[in-house]
């Protein structure tokens, strides 16, 4: 699960991880009380709006340029944010 | 002038009477800060160049005689989760240690226009995510009403800093109660607005389907003129919603006659006596200002820790996903390959309740897993919705406590991860409807810890929670 979530754990947070969540998923369990099989799932807040409503107005505007998309990198160069090799074989 | 009691109206008289300049106030602001911050490490930084030239342009305008904004001179302090132009914004985290945004958060765009004096930044919960502002990378918040105990989370240092006198107003985000919980704890009123009332645009994403922006402040009027500011349709965030902005002021009449309230039977089993006490003595107080209280049920309380936690974290996971090393300040120094670059930033920027809430989110939403949980959880969402909606077929408004036990002590719940979320539990019910609620100061226990009263209305009935809440507060 820590390889899926892209973190590396050291053998104590691994303990500990596996016990809290134990602990947790157990109190999860108790969804399983309800039958939801009639309920639709709700994924969002939402609001009577017409169809459109979440739409903006079909009109340009400036996007942030590069060099301030780039600021926050902590490795850059040529435009790009640059990372170690990409294929590890 | 006193920093501990003013408020938005005293500083405008103050301003219009000409008792202070706004930079005045400013430098006495910034003076004060430091003076009186290391006692709680509320704010995270202060902001003295952004703040005296906030102030100057207000002291401008008076000058030239111009109307002045509904927040000109008045410091206010920002959630280190919400972006500032220019001003690092680090989200309590070690991994944003050095992160300049490049924008400001369409909150932040507001309350400046307004003219708000942004005196700093507020500490907080890693990426928001605890109950007790214990999880931040920067240290502790501490209670100024007790600094043994915790102001509250994870909006602690936005609580603290309006109850301490380090700002008047403060924005703080609330997921699962990160504004109510702090403001109940530190003695300060605590908004979380209907869900896209205010655009959550520069918003650093924790949950998306959860997140709101909402203030805090030391009385009911003062609130619903900062949420006046910065609420309403934003372009830069669909889900804000397109619905006009009442003028919430101009309600607070004080007539709360026949309102019909609801008091749910299932909020008040398990409660600390002396919070329970405090609740229905405002329980009370508004039946002595003619509400009408009645009991009312909500059936499927008892579900919903299980189901907010199984979709604030599953958001989460993969909100956080983008901490990986590339774009944002911090990076492994031991990366020989993409994939190791990407698991040790993350293992060693993270803290252990972000590591905890990663995990967890990864797994409810892994093959195999999605429909019994993260599905499920959904499902469960739409019946907690709907004890809402039930409810308020009968009933105007809802009471109930913030939180079950006033302030704890720091260290007291920190080893036990499960029981910190289920301290929970009446703010998220709300979270998970996304009502506008919020929390009003109710009293204090005989240890004089503030105890603060919920009140929950319909979507986008803010008018209706302000009004009530201000004939409470004034009754």
């Amino acid at each position: 699960m820590a390889d899926l979530a892209n973190l590396r754990l050291t053998s104590e947070e691994i303990d500990r991880m596996a016990h809290d969540l134990d602990e947790i998923l157990t109190h999860m369990d108790k969804l399983d009380e309800l039958d939801t099989s009639e309920v639709e799932p709700m994924a969002q807040v939402l609001f009577e709006a017409g169809e459109t409503a979440s739409l903006r107005p079909d009109v340009e505007h400036v996007p942030l340029g590069t060099d301030v998309a780039l600021a926050n990198a902590p490795l850059k160069g040529a435009g790009h944010f640059k990372v170690p090799k990409v294929i590890e074989r | 002038m006193n920093l501990t009691e003013l408020t938005i109206t005293s500083i405008r008289e103050g301003l219009r009477t000409k008792q202070f300049s706004a930079s005045e106030l400013a430098t006495e602001a910034l003076r004060f800060a430091d003076a009186e911050n290391p006692k709680t490490n509320a704010l995270l930084m202060t902001s003295p160049e952004r703040a005296l030239a906030a102030a100057r342009r207000v002291d401008d305008a008076i000058a030239r005689g111009e109307e002045l904004g509904a927040l000109a001179g008045v410091p206010v302090a920002v959630k280190d989760v919400i972006v500032t132009k220019d001003l690092r914004t680090t989200c309590g985290s070690k991994l944003l240690e050095h992160y300049i945004p490049p924008y400001n958060a369409t909150a932040v765009d507001r309350l400046e226009a307004a003219g708000g004096v942004i005196i700093g930044k507020a500490n907080c919960d890693e990426f928001a995510m605890g109950s007790s502002n214990e999880n931040s990378a920067y240290g502790p918040v501490r209670n100024p009403v007790d600094p043994q105990r915790v102001p509250g989370g994870s909006s602690g240092g936005s609580a603290a800093s309006v109850a301490q006198g380090t700002s008047v107003v403060a924005l703080g985000s609330d997921t699962g109660g990160s504004v109510r919980q702090p403001a109940s704890f530190c003695g300060v009123v605590g908004v979380t607005p209907t869900y896209g009332r205010v655009s959550r645009y520069g918003l650093v994403a924790f949950a998306s389907s959860l997140d709101h922006i909402g203030p805090f402040a030391r009385n009911v009027r003062d609130a619903a003129t900062l949420l006046q500011i910065i609420a309403g349709k934003d372009l830069a965030d669909s889900t804000s919603a397109p619905a006009p902005v009442p003028d919430y002021t101009a309600l607070l009449d004080g007539n709360v006659k026949g309102m019909r309230i609801g008091l749910p039977k299932e909020y008040f089993k398990g409660l600390a006596s002396e919070t329970g006490d405090l609740i229905a003595a405002g329980a009370d107080k508004l039946r002595r200002l003619g509400c009408e209280i009645t009991e009312i049920s909500m059936p499927h309380t008892e579900y919903a820790i299980a189901a907010y936690y199984i979709i604030a974290t599953a958001e989460a996971s993969s909100n956080l996903a983008r901490y990986d090393g590339v774009r944002y300040t911090t990076r492994s120094a031991n990366s020989d390959t993409l994939s190791n670059m990407y698991r040790n930033t993350r293992g060693e920027g993270f803290g252990a309740e972000c590591k905890r809430r990663i995990m967890l989110g990864t797994y409810v939403l892994s093959a195999g897993y999605y429909d019994a949980y993260y599905l499920k959880a959904q499902r469960v969402r739409s019946l907690i919705t709907r004890d809402f909606t039930q409810a308020f077929e009968r009933v105007d408004a809802i009471i109930a406590p913030v939180s079950p036990f006033p302030a704890f002590r720091l260290g007291e719940k920190t080893s036990d991860p499960l029981e910190m979320y289920l301290s929970d539990i009446y703010t998220i019910t709300g979270s998970l409807a996304g009502i506008p609620c919020m929390s009003v100061p109710c009293g204090n226990t005989a240890a004089g810890l503030p105890v603060g009263m919920q009140i929950l209305t319909r979507h986008f009935d803010e008018p209706g929670m302000f009004r009530l809440a201000h004939a409470f507060e004034q009754g």
